[in-house]
């Protein structure tokens, strides 16, 4: 018998310290693949954020530098111009990206920087123990909207893929989940990409993760990936939003 | 033949593994590991087809597939 199916060599052998039934897990996982596939480890710089996947550096095997809250496109881009023979990929939650460091990621894309970004939607502050993100839905309840985000106040939910798909500098931006194995299947796709564009030098690339924080949604993790279902796909639809076709 | 190996310490009782395999022959041990969780264990090995759900859903990659 042969192994079909097992820890990816980009990986290091440290066991995640996220939460039972969190993404972050599976989306390193996926990263990890891509990488190991094109053979680019050894050349791979990553930029971990603050949120949960701070710690990414110890899971990564290959260089990982981590960046000021919400500054990894930044860092990124002094990495990829500096030493542009370097694959350079952010690992970003959307309190990182999509709050602290909207200016960051929005310039980064609108200057076609060559880099890829994995950003990790999941509509909450999952380290700081469940705050309000940008990215929470509607009526959503967390440590910051006990009655539940209303727009009145805390304005509606951001679309990243969609906002940044309307610079011309984003070349590949897609939005994908991990709920079953065919979003995962999916999911591994659109990352390939991504590297893909940065590999033929094409410019920006982004892949948004939909993810679960069980922890601070209080589900279960089986029940939050069906949340994820019900809730967050409808107001988040997968899918790609921009790719170098498009572009070209 | 296919086959399975559930690593029981890297495992955190999440239940996704379970909710995946299309042959239902995932379960909680009963048995807890260091970390405290019940870790997921198969029954049934002789029905698994090595589709590798279980696997490719696990966030903590603690399962590993051989066909
Ligand atoms: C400059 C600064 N402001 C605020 C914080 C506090 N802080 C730490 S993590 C975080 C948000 C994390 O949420 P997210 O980026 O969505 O990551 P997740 O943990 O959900 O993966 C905040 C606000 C900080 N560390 N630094
Ligand atoms: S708090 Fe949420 S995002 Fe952070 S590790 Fe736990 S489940 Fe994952
Ligand atoms: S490989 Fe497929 S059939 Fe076998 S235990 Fe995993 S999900 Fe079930
Ligand atoms: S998916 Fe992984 S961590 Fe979760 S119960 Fe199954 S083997 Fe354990
Ligand atoms: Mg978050």
């Amino acid at each position: 018998m042969k192994k079909v199916f097992g820890r990816p060599e980009s990986l290091t052998d440290v066991p995640f310290t996220y939460c039972p039934g969190c993404h972050h897990g599976t989306a390193h996982r996926l990263v990890a693949e891509v990488l190991d596939e094109f053979g680019i480890r050894e050349k791979t710089i990553g930029i971990c954020p603050v949120g949960c996947s701070v710690f990414a550096y110890l899971f990564f095997n290959c260089d990982v530098i981590c960046a000021a809250h919400g500054r990894a496109p930044a860092i990124a881009t002094g990495i990829k111009r500096s030493k542009p023979d370097s694959i350079v990929f952010t690992y970003q939650g959307d309190g990182d990206l999509a709050s602290i460091g909207t200016a960051e990621i929005v310039h980064a894309a609108n200057r076609g920087e060559n880099i890829t970004v994995i950003f990790i939607n999941n509509a909450i502050y999952g380290m700081t123990g469940g705050q309000m993100a940008p990215t929470t839905l509607v009526g959503q309840v967390t440590q910051t909207s006990p009655y539940g985000r209303d727009p009145k106040t805390m304005g509606y939910p951001i679309k990243m893929s969609e906002m940044l798909s309307t610079i011309k500098g984003a070349t590949y931006i897609s939005r994908v989940a991990l709920t079953k194995p065919a979003y995962i299947v999916k999911a591994k796709k659109a990352i390939k990409k991504a590297f893909q564009v940065q590999l033929d030098g094409k410019g920006f690339s982004m892949v948004e993760i939909l993810s679960t924080c069980p922890t601070n949604w209080g589900l279960s993790p089986v029940e939050a990936s069906k949340w994820l279902e019900e809730n967050m796909i409808p107001y988040y639809p997968l899918g790609e939003f921009r790719t170098p076709e498009e572009v070209a | 033949m296919a086959k399975i190996i559930i690593d029981e310490e890297r495992c955190k009782g999440c239940e996704l593994c379970i909710t995946a395999c299309p042959k239902h022959i995932l379960v909680m041990s009963e048995q807890f590991n260091k970390k405290g969780y019940h870790p997921a264990k198969q029954i049934k090995p002789e029905e698994c087809t090595g589709c590798a759900f279980c696997a490719m859903i696990c966030p903590d990659i603690s399962i590993e597939v051989f066909k």
